[in-house]
Order: C-alpha cells, then sequence, then structure tokens
C-alpha cells in the first residue's frame, strides 16, 4: 500500500508534462512548504498582522512567477547573455554609488522614475555565479592560476562595491557565490588551503595597524554582547527567546519575548527566533529538513546537469542559498557577527524573495532542459 | 559541443571534478548544519532553564504599590494634610521619533527649561534599560496638565503620570502643629524598613507627620504583571492590595487655630489652647510659620536659606521649643506653693512696699508698680500681681520646695505625648546651678525665680499645660496632639505619663485659687479687668517678662536694641471657670503689654465657647460650602 503511494507520487512527481512545462515537481513543492510554513511564522512574528502577511503572499507569489517564468528560459541562452547581464548590473552598481538613493545611512537602492525603487546588488546574486560559470564554461577544468586571479578580480571588484554602500549583507553574499564557482570549478586544494591559512596571519598583521577605536568596532562586531543595550541587545533577547523555547515550544501565539516586543526585527531578520520560541528545537528541525530538501535537490540537480556551466551556476546557487540560512541561524542565534541577512522564503521583506525564487527558477530551467537521454 | 572548445578537453573528467566537489560541497553543508542544530541544541536543551528563567525576568516585573499615607482631620473632620496626585511629564525616549521636533512642539505647549532638557537628556544617556520613561518635568500645574491632555495623543511614547502626594490645604498656620512630610533621603533609607518603604518618596519629617509616620504610612502592596519590551502592562499575574495608612483625628480646631494664628497680628509668639477635659491641644500656635508644602515639593537651597536666616525664625517651633520666662503667670503655682509649705496663708496681710530687699542695704528687688500696693493678703497678690509679696514668699522658702511643687506642673519635664523635640524648658535647683556655674544657689537666686525670671525658663506648652491643672484643681493631664487612630481612641503605653492627680494640703485651696484669677478679671485693681463683661467667667492671670537683664559690662545701645528688648507679654487663662472647656496660653514677643494677649485669650474663649469666629473662618468649617 505504502509503496504503491510512493511509486504513484513518483511515477507523478517525474510525469512528462512537468518536463514539458519546464517545472521540477520536487523543488516547487518543498519551497511552497517551506514559504507556508514561514506565512504561518510571520502572522505570529508580525503580532498577527494579516495585511503583513498578505503582502508577503503576494510577494511569494511573484516570485513563484518569476520562478515559473525564468524556468522556461533555456540555460544556453542563459549562458550566453551571462557575461553581458554582469556588465549591465555592474554598471547599476556603479550608478548607485553616484545616483543612488536610501535609508538608514546606506544608499542601496536606484530610483526608476515611474516604475520604483530596486537594489541592483541584489541581481549581482544571481549575476555572479552565472558570470563565473560562464567564464569557466570554455576554459579548462580545474582552472590554472591566470584564470583564478581574473576571476578573483571579478568577484571582488562587485563586492567592494556593494561594501561602500554599505551593505555587508550582500556583499557578503555576493562573494561567497562567485567563489562557490570557483570552488566547484575544481579551484586547487592547495589554494584553498593557502587562503585558509593566510587569512589568520593577515589579520594579525592588519590588527597591529589599527586604531584602538577600530579595534573596539571589531570586538563589539564580533562579541555584541559586549554592549548589552546596544548592539547586543537584539542579540541577547535572540538568545533568549530561542534558549526558553525548548525542545516543544511555548505555543503558536504564545511566545513571551515574540509578543512582548522584547525581540527586535523579530518578523524580519530575527524571524527564526520566533519559530524557536513558539515551536522549540522540534520547528526549528523540521524548517532545517525543508532547507535541506531543496539544498538536497539543488545539489542534485547541480550534479546531473548538462554541461560545466549548468553546474557551477547551479551548484552556487544553492549553496549560496545554504549560506543565507547558515549565515541568517548563526546570527540570530548567536555564534556569527550580526549582519544583516534574512531567512529566506521565511523572513518578511521584498526583494530577497524575488531573487531566491529567480535562483530556483534557473534551477527547474537546468534541470528541465536537459536533452533526453539515451 | 561548442564551437570554442579545444577538441582535446576531457568532459569526462571535468564532469567528475566538478560532480566531486558538488559531494563535497554538500559534505560541507552537512558539517554547517551540525553545527547549528549542534548551537541550537545548546541553548534550547542544555541551557534551557538558564534562558527560561530570564524570558520570565524580561516579561514579569514586580510593580510596588506604595500606600496611601492616611489623612490627618482636625477635631470636626477637617482635612488638614491631604493626598493629592502629582503630575509628571515622561518620556519614552526609544518611542520618540524625532526628539527635536518633539522639543520644538511641546515648546509650544508648556514651557519647559533648558535646565529640564538637560537633566532628561543626562538621564537619557546613562545606564538604562530601553523603554523605561524618563520624567522631563513633574509637578505640572492644573493648566499645564489641561493644555498637555489634549494634545498627548499626538505623541508616540510621552505620557502625564500621576502619584499621590501629601498637601497641607490650610497654610502656614498649620506647619508647626501637623509638621511635614520630606523626601526620603539616604540617610533615612538607613534606618527604614527596605520592603515597607518601596516606592514610596516621602516620609514624615517633623511634628504629628513625623510621631505617627508608623500609623500614617501603611503597607505597599504588589503586583505581579507582565509587561512589554516597552514597559507597557499587559496582564496582572498575582496582586496584593496596598493597605493604606490609618487616618489620624487630631484635637485640634482648625478654626480656632487659624484664628488665633491670625490674632497674633505682626507679632512673633505662640498660643496654645488646651481642652481641660481630655488634654487634647485645641490650638498649637507658633508665628510665624511656613508653607509646609515646600517641602513636599522639595525646598530650593535658596527657599530654605531664606526661611532658615529670616530673623522673626519661621522654621523655629516656638510652641513646643521656645523657652521663655513664665514671668508673673507663674504666681498662682508660687502662691499654692507657699500654702502648700504653710509659709503663707489667705488671711495673712503683708505690706507691700515699692520694692524687697533681702538684706536692708542690699539690691533692691522692684515692683512693678512704683511706690507699691499698700496692705493686701495672698489672694490681692493675685490680682494686682504684686512682685515684692512674691519675693519675699520665694526667698523664704528657698529654691528646694519651689522646685519639688512646681515639676509636679510639669515645669523642667517633657510633657506631650505624641511630638518629638519638646524642650523641657528650666525649673532651676541648687545641683542645677552648681553643676552649671559651679557656684552655690543665692537667696537672690530664689527672688528672681519668685516671678518667674532669674533662671527659670518654661514653653508655652509647659505654661499651658500647667494652666490646665490649675483649671482641672488638681487633674493633670499630659497634653496630647491626636485622638484616635482610624477611628480608636488612642491608649497611651503605659511608661507614659498620662495623668496624674496633683494634691494639696487643703483641697479647697484649688479653688480659691481659681476664685482669685477670676478676680484678676472681675476686680477693679485686677490686672485683666479689661476682660470684663462676657457671659461665662474668665480665670486668668497676666504676665509681663523681662528679655534683657543688662550686664554690668555692657553697653547700652538704644536703637539697636530698643524694640528686641520690649517686655515679652503672656496671660493664661480658662474658662468658664467653673468648668472650664479651654484652657489657654498666648504670648506676644515683645508685646509690651500683656493687655494683648488677655484680649487675644477673650476672643479664643468667645469663639471656642459661643462659637463667635469672624465670618472669614467659615472655610475651616467643616460642612461649609466655601
Amino acid at each position: 500500500m505504502n509503496k504503491g503511494f510512493y511509486a504513484q507520487l513518483r511515477a507523478f512527481s517525474n510525469a512528462k508534462f512537468w518536463r514539458d512545462l519546464h517545472i521540477d515537481f520536487f523543488l516547487v513543492v518543498s519551497l511552497a512548504l517551506v514559504a507556508g510554513g514561514g506565512l504561518i511564522i510571520l502572522y505570529s512574528a508580525s503580532g498577527q498582522d494579516v495585511a503583513m502577511v498578505e503582502r508577503q503572499f503576494v510577494r511569494l507569489s511573484i516570485g513563484f512567477a518569476a520562478c515559473l517564468f525564468l524556468a522556461q528560459v533555456p540555460p544556453k541562452f542563459l549562458r550566453r547573455l551571462s557575461p553581458l547581464l554582469y556588465l549591465g548590473v555592474f554598471s547599476l552598481l556603479v550608478m548607485v554609488l553616484f545616483f543612488g538613493v536610501g535609508a538608514k545611512g546606506a544608499q542601496r537602492w536606484l530610483e526608476i522614475p515611474g516604475i520604483g525603487r530596486f537594489q541592483p546588488s541584489e541581481l549581482m546574486k544571481v549575476v555572479m555565479p552565472m558570470a563565473v560559470a560562464w567564464y569557466f564554461s570554455n576554459r579548462h577544468l580545474p582552472p590554472k592560476f591566470k584564470h583564478i586571479s581574473i576571476v578573483l578580480i571579478m568577484v571582488a571588484v562587485p563586492v567592494f562595491v556593494i561594501a561602500r554602500q554599505p551593505d555587508l549583507g550582500t556583499s557578503l553574499l555576493v562573494g561567497v557565490s562567485g567563489i562557490f564557482a570557483l570552488f566547484l570549478a575544481g579551484l586547487g586544494w592547495r589554494y584553498i588551503l593557502g587562503a585558509a591559512l593566510s587569512a589568520p596571519i593577515a589579520g594579525f598583521f592588519l590588527w597591529q595597524v589599527m586604531h584602538a577605536y577600530q579595534k573596539q568596532r571589531v570586538l563589539t562586531f564580533l562579541n555584541p554582547e559586549s554592549d548589552p543595550l546596544g548592539s547586543g541587545w537584539n542579540i541577547i533577547q535572540s538568545k533568549t527567546a530561542i534558549g526558553s523555547g525548548g525542545l516543544e515550544g511555548k505555543g503558536f501565539l504564545s511566545g513571551t519575548q515574540a509578543q512582548l516586543e522584547f525581540l527586535p526585527e523579530s518578523h524580519t531578520d530575527f524571524i527564526i527566533a520566533v519559530l524557536a520560541e513558539e515551536f522549540g528545537m522540534f520547528g526549528c528541525l523540521i524548517l532545517l529538513t525543508g532547507y535541506l530538501l531543496i539544498i538536497a535537490r539543488g545539489l542534485y540537480i547541480a550534479a546531473f546537469a548538462e554541461d560545466n556551466y549548468a553546474r557551477l551556476l547551479a551548484g552556487s546557487l544553492t549553496l549560496t542559498f545554504f549560506v543565507y540560512i547558515f549565515v541568517n541561524i548563526g546570527m540570530v542565534s548567536g555564534i556569527l557577527p550580526v549582519v544583516g541577512v534574512p531567512l529566506p522564503l521565511v523572513s518578511y521583506g521584498g526583494t530577497s524573495i524575488i531573487t531566491i525564487m529567480s535562483t530556483f527558477g534557473i534551477l527547474m530551467s537546468i534541470h528541465t532542459h536537459k536533452r533526453a537521454r539515451k | 559541443m561548442d564551437a570554442g572548445q579545444k577538441y582535446f578537453r576531457n568532459y569526462k573528467l571535468e564532469q567528475s571534478l566538478t560532480q566531486r566537489r558538488i559531494v563535497f560541497a554538500a559534505i560541507f553543508v552537512m558539517v554547517l548544519i551540525t553545527v547549528l542544530i549542534g548551537r541550537l541544541f545548546y541553548l534550547q536543551v542544555v541551557e534551557f532553564e538558564r534562558y527560561q528563567t530570564k524570558a520570565d525576568q524580561n516579561r514579569l516585573k514586580l510593580v510596588t504599590e506604595p500606600p496611601s499615607r492616611g489623612l490627618i482631620y482636625d477635631r470636626n473632620g477637617l482635612v488638614l494634610a491631604d493626598n493629592r496626585p502629582i503630575h509628571s511629564l515622561t518620556i519614552v525616549p526609544e518611542r520618540v521619533k524625532d526628539m527635536d521636533a518633539f522639543r520644538e512642539e511641546l515648546a509650544g505647549v508648556i514651557e519647559i527649561t533648558d535646565e529640564e532638557w538637560d537633566d532628561f537628556n543626562q538621564r537619557r544617556k546613562a545606564y538604562r534599560r530601553p523603554y523605561q520613561s524618563i520624567t522631563l518635568k513633574s509637578h505640572l500645574t492644573d493648566k499645564a496638565w489641561a493644555k498637555l491632555s489634549v494634545d498627548l495623543y499626538k505623541w508616540e511614547g510621552v505620557q502625564v503620570e500621576a502619584q499621590l502626594t501629601r498637601y497641607y490645604p490650610y497654610g502656614e498656620a498649620f506647619a508647626h502643629a501637623i509638621g511635614y512630610v520630606g523626601r526620603i533621603n539616604s540617610k533615612d533609607l538607613e534606618k527604614l524598613d527596605k520592603q515597607r518603604y518601596q516606592g514610596s518618596l516621602f516620609l514624615g519629617k517633623s511634628g504629628i507627620e513625623r510621631f505617627y509616620e508608623e500609623e500614617l504610612h501603611g503597607f505597599p502592596g504588589f503586583s505581579k504583571v507582565e509587561v512589554s519590551a516597552r514597559g507597557r502592562i499587559m496582564s496582572e499575574v498575582e496582586r496584593q492590595n496596598p493597605v493604606p495608612g490609618k487616618a489620624i483625628q487630631l484635637h485640634l480646631d482648625a478654626r480656632l487655630q487659624q484664628y488665633a494664628y491670625d490674632l497674633l497680628g505682626d507679632y512673633t509668639g505662640s498660643v496654645i489652647a488646651m481642652d481641660p477635659k481630655t488634654g487634647g491641644v485645641l490650638a498649637f500656635v507658633s508665628k510665624p510659620g511656613f508653607d509646609a508644602n515646600m517641602f513636599v515639593r522639595g525646598i530650593s537651597v535658596k527657599e530654605y536659606g531664606a526661611l532658615r536666616d529670616s530673623p522673626k525664625l519661621p522654621l523655629f517651633n516656638r510652641a513646643l521649643r521656645g523657652g521663655y520666662p513664665p514671668a508673673s503667670t507663674i504666681k498662682p503655682f508660687m502662691a499654692l506653693a507657699g500654702l502648700e509649705n504653710k509659709l503663707s496663708s489667705w488671711t495673712e496681710r503683708y505690706y507691700a512696699s515699692g520694692a524687697y530687699q533681702i538684706n536692708p542695704d542690699g539690691r533692691r528687688y522692684r515692683d512693678w508698680k512704683k511706690g507699691g500696693h499698700g496692705w493686701i493678703n495672698l489672694e490681692r497678690s493675685i490680682i494686682e500681681s504684686v512682685d515684692t509679696y512674691y519675693y519675699q514668699l520665694a526667698h523664704k522658702m528657698g529654691i528646694s520646695p519651689i522646685h519639688s511643687f512646681l515639676s509636679r506642673f510639669g515645669y523642667g519635664e517633657k510633657n506631650i505625648l505624641d511630638l518629638y523635640g519638646e524642650n523641657a524648658g528650666l525649673l532651676p535647683s541648687n545641683q542645677w546651678k552648681k553643676s552649671k556655674y559651679g557656684e552655690p544657689w543665692y537667696p537672690g537666686d530664689s527672688v528672681n525665680v519668685g516671678i518667674g525670671q532669674g533662671f527659670m525658663v518654661a514653653t508655652p506648652l509647659q505654661i499651658a499645660t500647667a494652666t490646665t491643672a490649675l483649671a482641672n484643681r488638681g487633674e493633670w493631664l499630659a497634653p496630647r496632639m491626636a485622638k484616635t487612630v482610624s477611628g480608636d481612641v488612642i491608649e497611651w503605653p503605659e511608661d507614659k505619663l498620662v495623668s496624674k492627680r496633683i494634691t494639696l494640703r487643703r483641697e479647697a485651696d484649688w479653688q480659691r485659687m481659681v476664685n482669685s484669677m477670676k478676680k484678676v478679671i472681675t476686680d477693679d485693681q485686677g490686672t485683666a479687668r479689661r476682660l470684663q463683661g462676657t457671659s461665662y467667667d474668665i480665670a486668668g492671670k497676666t504676665g509681663t517678662g523681662q528679655v534683657f537683664s543688662l550686664q554690668d559690662d555692657e553697653e547700652y545701645e538704644a536703637d539697636k536694641l530698643a524694640k528686641k528688648l520690649h517686655d515679652h507679654a503672656l496671660f493664661i487663662g480658662f474658662a468658664p471657670s467653673k468648668e472650664p472647656d479651654i484652657a489657654i496660653f498666648a504670648i506676644f514677643e515683645n508685646g509690651g503689654s500683656s493687655s494683648k494677649p488677655a484680649d487675644l485669650s477673650k476672643k479664643l474663649f468667645d469663639a471656642y465657647i459661643l462659637g463667635k469666629y469672624p465670618r472669614k473662618y467659615n472655610y475651616l468649617k467643616v460642612g461649609s460650602n466655601e
């Protein structure tokens, strides 16, 4: 009976019409489950603000639409477009530096008269791995030193520009997405080892030449709890929320930290703390399982993609998605410094949902445009 | 596949390389996921209890509700010490979006000084829990409060908070009688029960407020509330109501008090009125007084300095602590002492010349009346206040019998049951002079004491107490301010002298002395004959007290000292003389003539006995609409 059902499901998910529609059934269902769960958490985190949940639902729908649209675009076409997209988005980033508008002291948006604002750095998260994958698509792998250097410059320049906005979270994710493509391309282990060793040494020398106030800033960045009423407040409250949730949680809408507003940013970057408080460790494990399914599917698609370009692109997009999750949960639970990275599909907020859903559109495109196996 | 690719590329190898890398990445993901799960496990399982406690500490707050202080009433139920809400403007800075804009908008509504803003900003920057309110301005006037209420809804995080604070509605005439509360300072905190004073800002600092602090204060309540991070109370988890302080009703008659205060006019001085039936203090006046509300508000250094340095000493409680020569008001007691010691009698005649001398060529102790009073007896010595009679009597007695007799009336003792800081005055004795001056008691010292001068010092309260005992024909009652505590008649502790019987060798002497004092008014030669014409009988005795006796080496600075050198004017009396309802002592400092306190006393008798108060005191009458 069970086996029969499983076989049926499998047959259904592999059905040809999904392929014709360029939809990966498995991925769409896992994404929908995580996003749906996210809406439930958001309802609690927003203080039962139905309008906010509705807005998020609209965004998710737009995201899914973007996803399904991109899935129709053949990877071959994407590859040809990659260098052009990279240059285009990069020039937009430069324009942000000069004409950008912003809030809270950061200058991240471009105002397009009549249309509205958008954030070019978000686009870079997708375009960066495309560009790196394109660069390696017609070169020998593993890459030689010369090509590694070129790719590093390709990555470093936009990262630097985004960091200047300043937007540490996005520049980190952009950098990571490029580096992942480089890693998947077969970056030699000696380079990896060398970088891993030289980082602390460089850090040590940098520390020596820094001013006292700069050192202080780095220290508070690394250990926010040393400033309990300033930047440490968020972390202390989110740790308290997570810890007090225990195994089973306090129950839906019953988290005191979240509902009584002790937890700042509870509906955006710190939303995982609401889940952890109200649904406990079990709730967190369920969400992590959902994410793992998505990541596993992404890596599977990458591993069995048709060519190097598709493999590198699918792989690095999936890994970047994971970095989102890791950095966000790590930051909220106090093992990573606080950088503004939302929890994908769950945190309330516009642009990142569209970008993330777009990456899954690309993944689906890669998976469904393969030529039939022999 | 693509045109640009070189023919010797090994696609199989490159595919397996990238696939291997993807497997590495998968392992990398699994490791980091494990780290996250480990972290969650640490927080949610290992450290669960710690964070649970922390979350509860966040959310649950024990709020102390200070008790409301017991009210103080006069004998007719008029509230003399009230509790009023004081309104303060408080701000939660985190909730104010634009502080500068708010400051500007607020300036259009009420005036906030730069100092108040500086103070506020300083406290804002100090170490504090986020979302806790800070007071910007306390003691808002009703007008400012009303104005603010209109605009309050516009500003988030801005509130007007109310707290009950002591208020004394009737001004300076009552300050010395009731006392006042003041802010609890760090010194007070060392002595106080911290649990009981949690959340309380005030403490009785003087007078009734201080003596009955224990009763007036009450007990704080507690409520365990769930609060949001913004400090808003969401719900109450547990609650224990505060127990309000007990109400105290005084013997004091507010109208009599105010009337007496006003009758002193521009003079400094004191008036005590007592109820001879109970020992209750009906009026307790020390003039000038002060506005006790200043101490509640928090008196400024400047205000305090002005009070402290005023030559009229408004902060000095004359009724309780003022030391004066009782002067001729001592004579009825001195006469009784002579009778008790068989050194005088009602019938014995005495020739009162203009002066008394111990030795024929010694110092002349002058009578107030030049040429003297001629042949007199004891009764006439009271009526005409014959000094020489008492010079000789005191000389004959010596200080010891005087001391032991007068102390039975409370002279030289602390008498009042329920006020701190009473001055015991000075009833001199042999031993006292020896230890103080290292000199023996001279007969001349006794002569001065005979007319209530010399070393003898008494407080208004003492003289009034002694007068009450006289009015009661020997029934001595300790003076007392409070009548009931929360409606129950006060039971005084046994170690306090509450009442006693002063017995005389011949009890009839009490009545004869009262009769003599009646004649002070009714006799044509009586020193208080101006009080004639009342529908009830008054018994009284006048007195004028020397302020100064010049020392040999002292230069007389007439201009400077003239006013201060005027004699103190005193009067004791009670009425109706048969069964007195009221006994009075009044002193006008440097009043010159005893007609002033005598007239004052008569007006108070009329008021208290006949209800003849000027209309303007109706506001102090319970049930009046004013």
